[in-house]
């Protein structure tokens, strides 16, 4: 018996350094009680994420936020959803890092560590808005197959790195450069050394664009494992999945990129739009690429009561893919009626704009706030769920918050 | 002559190496059985909480438990067909991304065709039917229409 005691400290305390931190108690612990670092690791502990972060799936990892956690201006780590097509790597060695630019449009092959990355090209920050595609996919009517994401898959946080034009100039690219596509080193579900879980792109103008970066900092500081560490592609303002995690190459293409998850019907809508339900073949789905104007209510969270008489400050962030937001609205009548909100400038190009109102409520009740924001082109948040399409992206309909007045 | 004498140096170092070792390793063979017999020997704090000896009795079944109609270990719900899904759908990815998903039969077959096309799910042969009546038996598609009430709302005083 004792001697087991002994075996399980010493096992212990090499838990402990595998697990990155000490096993309190670990002496009182019982025998056959199996820790989660062991058995099912703990997605909250694993990725530094809030307890009220909700798992939608955890093989492959997959976590959203709810409205009120992404209430700060530049969303922190805890709050940032977790999207993933294959398996999390580990044990990176960031000094052994290298990334390679390969395809049929560069004039020659070339391949840079990390250091090279950061030492040859200038350094910049950008608050970027990342968004899931399908974000929303929840509310599809037939149901699309998926996560079935609710509103909490967006974020917007500040990434450094180096443009990624800047590289493709140094790489030299030929004129028949039409796409890029990356690659990376996450391993496929099934195992199957043969397959990448997703390689996806986009086209060189966006490539080229001056917010697209190479990035190896978010927040300030190293990328978190999860989030793409060390070295992640960000196209703000387009489907998160363009911006590739845990990059090692990038593929310069004469033609779209056909990496995984860029064929069939994956992060395609239909070309004209559909009935709920129809089928449609993949020769009629489209690319998406920058996301629709959409918002999201962050102050208060939903459920708020209060008494008659007082006032309700709301606040939130919009956002429109590649355009600005230039009108956010508030309903608290189911859009009878709407009010202006005060907006705020974004900290750059792509990046999610404050919104806040303060309102008055007629009488005691039931009510729902309800935002809508318009962006830069007129286009505006349907109140209801927009175009059916069989995978479930783009559901940019009106959020909004239960308020009771008594 | 010069040879010799080093090659007996050798000899007599690797004699005291050997005698050495030897005595070690039998110090340790006694410390060991004394920590046999007696581990509270080796042990210089006096206010290490004693540690109570529990028996946890393990159930056969647990790896496959069912409570209140669920698999636990899944989450899915106990039905005829629950262990075809088990053991054919949660291999790759979690269970959760079964139970999240509602879907008609016909595009059930549709995805496990994509699964088996482009994922590396194998035939499922006999078993297919039986997977598939569970999923549409137990996750049946529900009617959303255009848009949803807000529902679970979790009301709080909020004091401004």
């Amino acid at each position: 018996m004792k001697r087991r005691h002994f075996v399980k400290r010493t096992a212990l305390g090499s838990l402990a350094g595998l697990l990155g931190a000490e096993i309190v108690f670990g002496a009182n612990m019982p025998d056959n009680y199996d820790l989660l670092g062991l058995q099912d690791p703990d997605p909250f502990k694993l990725f530094g994420k809030d307890k009220e972060m909700l798992v939608l799936n955890s093989k492959p990892w997959n976590m959203e936020a709810m409205a009120h956690l992404l209430d700060d201006k530049v969303t922190p780590n805890p709050y940032i959803f977790v999207r993933n097509n294959g398996k999390v790597p580990e044990d990176i060695d960031e000094k052994e890092w290298t990334i390679t630019f390969d395809g049929e449009s560069v004039k020659e092959k070339k391949t840079f560590t990390l250091e090279e990355l950061k030492s040859k090209f200038k350094h910049y920050t950008y608050q970027l808005t990342l968004e899931c595609g399908g974000n929303g996919r929840k509310e599809f009517d037939p149901p699309a197959k998926g996560n079935q994401w609710d509103i909490g898959a967006v974020y917007c946080a500040n990434w450094t790195g180096v443009r990624l034009g800047d590289v493709l100039d140094y790489v030299g690219i030929k004129s028949d450069a039409v796409y890029i596509g990356y690659h990376a080193i996450d391993k496929h579900l099934s195992g199957d050394p043969t397959k990448e879980p997703i390689s996806r792109g986009v086209p060189i103008s966006k490539a080229y664009m001056e917010e697209t970066l190479l990035a190896f900092q978010m927040n300030g500081e190293d990328i978190p494992l999860v989030h793409g560490f060390p070295l992640r592609l960000v196209c703000g303002g387009w489907p998160a999945s363009t911006s590739g995690k845990w990059v090692n190459r990038i593929s310069v293409r004469n033609k779209v990129h056909d990496g995984e998850k860029m064929t069939g019907s994956s992060y395609k809508v239909p070309c004209h739009p559909v009935a709920a339900g129809e089928e449609v073949k993949d020769e009629n789905m489209c690319i998406i690429e920058s996301m629709p104007v959409k918002s999201l209510i962050t102050y208060p969270k939903s459920g708020a009561q209060l008494a008659k008489g007082k006032k309700l400050n709301i606040r939130g962030h919009a956002w429109a893919g590649e355009l600005e937001v230039s009108k956010v609205y508030y309903s608290i009548d189911f859009g009878v009626t709407w009010s202006e909100c005060t907006l705020e400038k974004p900290a750059n190009r792509l990046a999610w704009q404050r919104f806040k109102a303060s309102i008055d409520f007629p009488k005691a009740g039931y009510y729902e706030v309800w935002a809508r924001a318009v962006d830069a082109n007129g286009e505006s948040q349907p109140m209801l769920v927009p175009g059916w399409n069989p995978k479930g992206y783009l559901n940019n309909a009106c959020h909004r918050i239960a308020v009771k007045i008594v | 002559m010069k040879r010799q004498e080093n090659f007996k140096n050798q000899v007599r170092s690797i004699y005291k190496v050997l005698v050495v070792s030897l005595i070690m390793v039998f110090l340790i063979g006694i410390l060991g059985i004394i920590y046999m017999v007696s581990p509270s020997s080796f042990s210089f704090k006096s206010d290490r909480p004693d540690t109570k000896m529990i028996t946890v009795t393990e159930e056969e079944d647990d790896w496959d438990k069912v409570e209140n109609g669920v698999h636990l270990r899944t989450g899915l719900k106990e039905a005829d067909g629950l262990m075809a899904v088990v053991n054919n759908c949660t291999n790759c990815h979690s269970a959760q991304l079964v139970i999240q998903n509602r879907m008609s039969r016909e595009r059930w077959v549709e995805t496990i065709r994509w699964m088996q096309e482009t994922q590396n799910l194998w035939d499922l042969g006999n078993n297919e039917e039986v997977i598939l009546d569970y999923l549409v038996t137990n996750y049946p598609l529900l009617k959303k229409g255009r848009r949803e009430n807000l529902t679970d709302i979790e009301w709080y005083t909020l004091n401004e």
